[in-house]
């Protein structure tokens, strides 16, 4: 097994840390992994993605020119990573700021209302473990057990008890997710 | 041969009134006849001797005139790259904090080349002593323009004498140094008379013994003459060196005990 | 045995500085590797193995300290990347001269001049061919994961100390930010005084009666001593060509076609092969873990038994001298690469193999 994943959005969406939590997930359940971020100043306010592979094998590339999954959370990432998607492959995206919605047919598309949500319970700080929850419900690579563990070895020990809202909210992802193209 | 027997004959501990110090290598100093290298470079020894701290003692050379120290100082050294002396120091002081680190340096190394690691040293308080020989000229090289050459002073490179409007003033660094938190112990000294070698020497021990105390730097300034490149007889220079060096670069302690010393 | 943890690049040299018994880390905030420094003041070593840390005020003053605290014996480090690592070239050479070992590490970036803060592999004639001056050579080694970084930390110092040579890292900036699985070596304690004195008695440590002073320096005004230095430069040189080179080879039994690089480039040429061999072509790695020592006769084997290479790196073609000198001109061998901080993906390096080696 070997997944490859592109998580895109802004600065500041908590994109990077995603992938982090998803990434030491798949440590603590004995799976390779490599995590390979945009960096440098257009972290701050502009885009933002990371690549995320989990597998069962040494990684070879940790860079990319396709995925089986794209988690797409606004439209400049859009633009640049729906066409990236392997043909059958998976595409995830939060609606809030989407001005054009994905077109391609032949791949499976969900959509996540996350920010909408996550803005509702007044919580926008775990809008991304609302979006990490969607992805694991389609592609459950790690089990629950050890995304605690991933939260535990991600997060600064001064924000462990935020760890069940963590887990909540990944939860409350599951039953957001919407398909909107099945293949 | 009578006489040369005579001569051992008197040699006797009791008869001692001076003798070259043994952390001095007996080779031939490569310092030019009237220099005032060789008498800094015995005193250091002899305090070093006298402390005996020789197998605790690491010193570094640097580029310039006195860059065969090394060769003469009977202790382990290291020869530094021009002007980056007092990194080499700062690292080695903190990787043997119990050991006796100095740097030996000239004008050109410490005061142009090397001013951002003599200031950052200085700054950071590191625990060492700095030796400064100031004779405001490139020696080494053929008596160059250094950034201590005085306002008129003819060299190589300033032919007509240095013209501040063209070359830039000469830069008074101890003074500098003199007002950053990290130096403990900052004085200027001579060594072109038996008297002021005496005193060299004594603020030589006093910036060696004060590593003991872990409170910054110790600096000492050696103004010194170059006779050759100022191209003047040893008595000459150290003559020229009275009347004009020291009016601008004045003899005395600057710090002592962390504290500025008042100008009288 | 060991530990596990995620870590970026960076993160791993620095924490293998600490398990490796670094006495002492000197470096300056350069991006994409200031978490270096950043993770050593965090952690604090100097209150637990008392592993000296410290920000110098330059990249001249770091290398400057590696001097210093090489020439007494101590395992020192320094990070960089690459302008840094070209204000360092003065310190390198010197150091090289000396004989003192040290480790350096440079997380390259794209050049010339202050470039961008994004990955690159431009530093390997800087880096293999001596970027100070005089005939001098650096152990370098080529890491190609975040594993790597942190076990050439501790196999950088053992050969900067078996040779007493600087050693380099020669990482890029995607190496260092990036996160993998690492398993930490255990922790080894640093040497003390007492065991530093014996294994190192070239090192200026002050000056015992038994023995005459010590003088670490790399001048000798006198040609034909200088000579002499050289002379014995070059038979150390020699011992590691011999002893030293280090490389990988993948998928390489069957392979009609190889890819030669190193790095970031050569993981990217593992998924490039996936790629190509879904397509039938029989390609493999060449991946030569030490770029000095060279492995050049290992090359020269196999262009023996392969129609045509194909060097992948992030730079203008520089590691392609080295492999078109190993393996001779009865092959095709061309080169592919991006620059200024582009990484090539792997269907266009596929893409390059197809045009330049097999189509051409």
């Amino acid at each position: 097994m070997t997944e490859e994943i592109i998580i895109a959005g802004f600065g500041g969406q908590g994109v990077l840390s995603m992938g982090k939590i998803l990434a030491y997930s798949g440590v603590m359940q004995n799976k390779e992994v490599s995590w390979m971020p945009s960096y440098g100043p257009e972290m701050r306010g502009g885009t933002a993605n990371v690549t995320v592979i989990i597998s069962d094998e040494r990684i070879s590339s940790p860079i990319l020119n396709e995925f089986d999954t794209a988690i797409i959370l606004n439209q400049q990432s859009m633009d640049k990573f729906e066409k990236s998607v392997k043909k059958g492959g998976l595409l995830i995206y939060d609606p809030n700021g989407i001005t054009r919605k994905p077109s391609r047919k032949d791949i499976n598309i969900y959509s996540i209302s996350a920010t909408d949500k996550a803005g509702e319970l007044g919580l926008s700080k775990i809008f991304n473990m609302i979006v990490l929850g969607g992805f694991l419900k389609m592609k459950p690579l790690v089990n629950p057990e050890n995304i605690h563990k991933g939260l535990e070895k991600s997060l600064p020990k001064r924000h462990h008890n935020l760890i069940p809202e963590n887990e909540k909210a990944i939860e409350l992802g599951k039953s957001l997710l919407t398909p909107e193209q099945v293949l | 041969m009578e006489e040369a027997f005579a001569k051992l004959d008197i040699r006797k501990p009791e008869n001692i009134v001076y003798k070259r110090t043994d952390l001095l290598v007996d080779r031939p100093l490569s310092y030019c006849p009237g220099c005032g290298h060789g008498v800094a470079n015995r005193i250091l020894m002899e305090t070093i001797e006298e402390m005996g701290i020789q197998d605790k003692t690491i010193g570094i050379s640097p580029v310039g005139c006195s860059v065969l120290a090394y060769d003469f100082m009977n202790i382990d050294m290291l020869g530094a790259a021009h002007g980056r002396a007092p990194a080499l120091a700062t690292a080695i002081k903190r990787l043997w904090p119990d050991h006796f680190v100095f740097t030996y340096q000239g004008d050109g190394d410490l005061a142009a080349i090397g001013t951002a690691e003599t200031i950052h040293a200085c700054n950071r308080g590191e625990n060492i002593t700095i030796i400064f020989i100031n004779n405001a000229i490139y020696g080494m090289t053929g008596g160059q323009m250094a950034p201590t050459t005085l306002e008129g002073m003819r060299t190589a490179t300033c032919p007509y004498g240095r013209d501040v409007k063209i070359m830039g003033n000469p830069l008074k660094i101890t003074e500098l140094i003199s007002q950053l938190p990290g130096t403990y112990f900052v004085t200027r000294q001579s060594v072109h008379t038996p008297v002021n070698a005496r005193r060299a020497k004594k603020a030589i021990r006093m910036a060696m013994e004060n590593q003991k105390l872990n409170k910054g730097v110790s600096f000492v300034e050696i103004v010194s003459n170059c006779n050759s490149g100022w191209k003047m007889t040893p008595n000459q220079a150290n003559k020229w060196m009275e009347e004009n060096m020291f009016p601008f670069y004045p003899l005395g302690d600057l710090k002592v005990d962390g504290k500025l010393v008042e100008k009288k | 045995m060991g530990e596990l943890r995620l870590m970026k690049g960076n993160e791993a040299v620095a924490e293998a500085a600490i398990r490796a018994g670094c006495d002492g880390y000197f470096g300056y905030p350069i991006t994409p590797q200031s978490e270096i420094l950043e993770y050593l003041m965090m952690a604090k070593p100097y209150e637990t193995t008392g592993m000296v840390v410290l920000q110098a005020e330059s990249e001249v003053a770091s290398i400057n300290m590696l001097y210093g605290g090489g020439g007494t014996g101590k395992m020192v480090m320094t990070s960089s990347s690459s302008p840094g690592i070209s204000l360092m070239q003065e310190g390198i050479t010197y150091m090289a001269g000396a004989e003192l070992p040290a480790l350096l590490v440079n997380v390259v970036r794209g050049g010339p001049g202050l470039g961008t803060i994004q990955p690159s592999q431009a530093d390997y004639f800087q880096a293999v061919k001596g970027g100070g001056h005089g005939d001098y050579k650096l152990i370098v080694l080529a890491p190609a994961s975040v594993q790597e970084m942190c076990d050439f930390v501790k196999l950088g110092f053992d050969l900067a100390f078996k040779y007493r040579n600087p050693a380099m890292i020669l990482s890029d900036g995607a190496i260092g930010q990036m996160m993998e699985k690492v398993n930490l070596f255990d922790p080894i304690p640093r040497r003390t005084n007492e065991e530093l004195i014996s294994q190192c008695p070239w090192a200026a440590t002050g000056k015992k009666k038994e023995r005459d002073h010590i003088i670490i320096t790399s001048l000798d005004l006198d040609p034909a001593g200088q000579e002499k230095v050289n002379l014995k430069l070059q038979a150390k040189y020699k011992q590691m060509e011999e002893n030293e080179v280090r490389f990988e080879e993948i998928q390489c039994d069957d392979a009609e076609y190889l890819f030669v690089a190193f790095g970031l480039s050569a993981r990217i040429c593992q998924k490039s092969i996936e790629l190509a061999r879904e397509k039938g072509i029989k390609i493999g790695l060449f991946r030569p873990i030490t770029l000095y020592p060279f492995p050049t006769k290992q090359i020269a084997a196999l262009a023996k038994k392969v129609k045509g290479m194909l060097v992948v790196e992030m730079n203008a073609g520089q590691m392609i001298e080295d492999v078109r000198l190993s393996a001779g001109n009865q092959i095709k061998i061309e080169h592919y690469g991006r620059f200024g901080g582009i990484i090539p993906t792997p269907d266009e390096v596929v893409r390059a193999l197809e045009q330049k080696i097999i189509g051409g």
